[in-house]
């Protein structure tokens, strides 16, 4: 499997050894050969890309060449491109298409991105495992009985099989890091507010983030710096200077303070991925860091926080899906037939009851028949239980118990200031290092079917992502190496920082990446 | 605390969701099973603690209200589930 960067590909056309209209062609022909197995497209633009690819040769040769001439993207199906469809891996939006470009895509597109294809995804990016999207699951392409992960796992899953240089994915919990563990790639979960989320279809607003998914730590930051920035068309979008990231990647870590979470190293942690991660804060700590244990006490209560908070904001985000504007409606005629037959039931019924003097029953009966849904709100109704899945209705569900009435304080303030005490721990502890070094998965990717019998066990996994969504901190992971199990999967290791230090995660990622690759080399010397 | 079919069927109708009754019994048993889960908050004293609704110390962000040419009344309707032209079409609200 071959890993290309777009750094390496920018070098080839400079020298003319490549040209844009190469590299698409290449990219689909990968696609072409591995998609039908992995299914990590929803959508593949052959012809948009490469007309686009020839353009921008064309420009080239006119000295017009953009900065990013080459650079080849999957985007994650939940992000808007125009005139592209967006289906969210879901029935509900599988005919919908984009009227515009999201403020990521426009600055990409602008920079001379090509924008290959949509990546399958979690319906609506709700999943850890690729699982519940309605065009079904990605395969991992390290190991086909595998999950990817999720919910950006046909981003993840592109980005490794080589069928483009990059990908954007969105990370509300986990969903960039957590798949880009599992595939063995690159994967950033920027400050929330860094990249603009308009364009981005809401799930979680308070947590949902744009990020990066990549072959390199440099192409993450390449991405990054493209992507940032304030926009006017998100108000969450944060008014905060954009560095020039790549410059920050050859600063190493002499004298840097490396902070180990204990929480992250306890029971349910696998102990192969532990002794890898500590094997590389070794390392770190031979290239001049100082390392030293911190605590983030309130790190186990991060998943009942967040699965309170994401579902109430996304049972009112997802509102928005009836059938009426757009998306998917159910048939209407259907709808009127089913009122009419259970109108006509329940009238049978409730003279029965009359007639054996059944009067409790009869009242009952009454109520329903007052009660029974206008032809709008059944057609709403069959709509939305025909257009979501199985997940989305669930955390629907959650929300909305958690944002009713009776609960709205137990459940949803309670979260919120629980969310409080979390973001605290994070403040607390770097005042005492400038980054937090922790595994990014408890366990290398699953297997297919393994954990969709039980959803609370799915939550789970996302132990040590949701917390850095829930504190608005970067989070940036870094493959370190190869499982020792059987099969040989990926394992990832997480860098989270201040709000807004990305520099700094990138820096300590380079120096990450070095080494591993570097430890491959001494592995396999004959590979050389 | 421990989620019932009553609660189930009742938050199935706000949120404009239906299941069948063997769907609205695993429905239970899973919210109940995540809610006892979620839970363990109130193993927390927040008390004095403020709730947090957002990451950013940002409020009241504000733009010029200019009128822009974004997607005219053809593009609107262009994802619409039935439309005639110039609107969408719902089906009658007064019978």
């Amino acid at each position: 499997m071959t890993h290309p960067t777009f750094a390496e590909a920018h070098r080839a056309i400079e020298e003319e050894e490549t040209s844009c209209e190469a590299l698409v062609s290449s990219f689909l022909e990968t696609i072409d050969e591995k998609n039908d197995a992995l299914n990590a497209f929803t959508a593949v633009d052959d012809e948009g890309a490469l007309n686009h690819a020839r353009y921008l040769d064309s420009q080239r040769e006119r000295g017009n060449a953009r900065p990013l001439s080459g650079l080849v993207l999957a985007v994650k199906d939940n992000i808007c491109i125009r005139s592209f469809p967006v289906t969210c891996g879901s029935k509900m939006l599988e005919e919908f298409s984009s009227l515009y470009d999201a403020t990521a895509i426009q600055r990409l597109r602008e920079a001379g991105a090509v924008f290959i294809g949509k990546t399958n995804c979690d319906e609506f990016a709700m999943g850890s495992s690729n699982e519940t999207s309605h065009f079904g699951p990605v395969k991992n392409p390290v190991a086909p009985d595998h999950v990817p992960g999720g919910s950006s796992g046909g981003s993840a899953a592109a980005v490794r099989a080589g069928m483009c240089h990059a990908a954007l994915g969105s990370d509300t919990g986990g969903s960039v890091r957590q798949p880009a563990a599992f595939c063995g790639t690159v994967g950033l979960k920027p400050t929330y507010g860094r990249v603009s989320r308009y364009g981005l279809v809401a799930f979680a607003s308070s947590l949902d983030c744009i990020g990066p998914m990549a072959n390199s730590v440099e192409d993450a930051a390449l991405l990054l710096e493209t992507i940032a920035g304030a926009d006017p068309n998100d108000a969450t979008s944060a008014d905060v200077d954009v560095p020039a990231y790549r410059e920050a990647l050859d600063g190493g870590v002499d004298g840097l303070r490396v902070g180990l979470p204990k929480e992250y190293f306890t029971e349910g942690l696998d102990p192969d991925i532990e002794r890898m991660v500590r094997a590389q804060v070794e390392t770190l700590s031979d290239a001049g860091a100082t390392v030293k244990e911190v605590s983030l006490p309130h790190t186990e209560y991060g998943i009942a926080t967040y699965y309170v908070l994401a579902t109430a904001e996304a049972s009112s985000n997802l509102a928005r899906y009836d059938g009426i504007r757009y998306g998917f409606r159910a048939d209407l005629q259907e709808t009127k037939d089913d009122i009419r037959e259970r109108r006509a039931e329940l009238k049978k019924e409730l003279s029965a009851a009359r007639s054996n003097g059944n009067d409790e029953r009869a009242a009952d009966l009454r109520t329903e028949l007052d009660e029974q849904q206008s032809v709008l709100d059944a057609l709403y109704t069959r709509t939305r239980t025909q257009g979501f899945g199985d997940e989305v209705k669930r955390r629907i569900m959650l929300g909305t118990y958690a944002l009713s009435a009776g609960y709205y304080d137990d459940y949803y303030e309670k979260a919120q200031r629980v969310r409080t005490l979390i973001r605290n721990d994070f403040d607390r502890a770097f005042e005492e290092v400038d980054v937090l070094v922790t595994p990014t998965t408890p366990t290398p990717a699953f297997c297919l079917g393994e954990k969709t019998d039980d959803p609370l066990e799915m939550y789970l996994n996302d132990v040590y992502t949701v917390t850095a969504n829930l504190a608005g901190v970067p989070g940036l992971t870094v493959p370190i190496g190869t499982h020792p199990g059987d099969p040989p999967l990926p394992v990832g290791m997480q860098l989270l920082g201040r709000h807004f230090d990305e520099s700094l995660l990138f820096r300590v990622g380079q120096v990450v990446e070095d080494q591993v690759a570097d430890d491959e080399r001494r592995a396999e010397p004959d590979r050389r | 605390m421990s989620v019932t079919r009553e609660e189930v069927r009742r938050i199935a109708d706000l949120a404009r969701l239906h299941f069948s009754d063997d769907e609205e019994e695993q429905m239970t048993d899973e919210l109940d099973d995540i809610v006892s889960y979620v839970d363990k908050l109130n193993e927390l004293d927040t008390s004095g603690v403020p709730p947090m609704s957002h990451v950013l110390d940002v409020t009241d962000v504000d733009r010029p209200d200019e009128v822009e040419a974004r997607i005219d009344r053809e593009q609107a309707l262009e994802n619409a589930p039935d439309a005639d032209g110039s609107y969408f079409r719902v089906p009658r609200v007064i019978e």
